[in-house]
């Protein structure tokens, strides 16, 4: 895809992890409100995801927006496939296809 | 940093000359906008892909200068 190593890095997580947030701060402590606002959708449909503080990495706060060509964090990946940031994540969310997406790909909800 | 909502307005009906723009100062400090962007070029593409060409459209002051636009686009009716 490119040589910048950290793509790499971004390419395993999101492979290695069904749904993956690219956020700022943890899913238990947002740093920020809009990170915040997707951590408690996914939350809310009670979706097993893994968040990515960028913060800790400045490496892969930069990365995450060259790998999906998206300027802003959050950032949602779906078994491997960039979803949106927080206004298409919410959108879906209130329309249904967020949900729909989720069963779609068969992803792992808590029991 | 702020951005004033008339230069939003420039640079997407630059990219997109067809475009009707309707831009909101959320918080009245020129740093939280949300805007609605209609416009053809939209057609048959993703939402990401929408919003990518509107991002693309602000020649990387999205996430920089410009902290927070909340972002709705669409086709023409």
């Amino acid at each position: 895809m490119s040589d910048n190593p950290v793509f790499d890095r971004i390419k395993s997580e999101v492979d290695e992890n069904q749904v993956v947030l690219f956020m700022k701060g943890s899913p238990m402590f947002p740093q920020c409100g809009f990170s915040a606002a997707v951590s408690t959708l996914l939350s809310n449909l009670q979706v097993k995801f893994k968040g990515v503080d960028v913060l800790q990495d400045g490496e892969i706060r930069q990365g995450v927006k060259d790998y999906a060509n998206w300027p802003t964090v959050p950032q949602l990946y779906v078994k491997g496939e960039f979803v949106g940031g927080c206004d298409i994540v919410r959108e879906m969310y209130e329309t249904g296809e967020l949900e729909q997406l989720l069963k779609d790909k068969d992803v792992e909800f808590a029991a | 940093m702020a951005m004033e909502a008339s230069e939003i307005e420039r640079l997407i009906k630059e990219a997109l000359p067809d475009a009707t723009i309707s831009i909101e100062d959320l918080r009245g400090d020129g740093d939280h906008y949300s805007a609605h962007i209609v416009s053809g070029a939209f057609e048959g593409k993703s939402r990401v892909q929408q919003h990518q060409i509107v991002y693309a459209a602000l020649q990387g002051r999205m996430g920089g200068e410009l902290h927070a636009l909340a972002l709705q686009t669409s086709t023409p009716k």
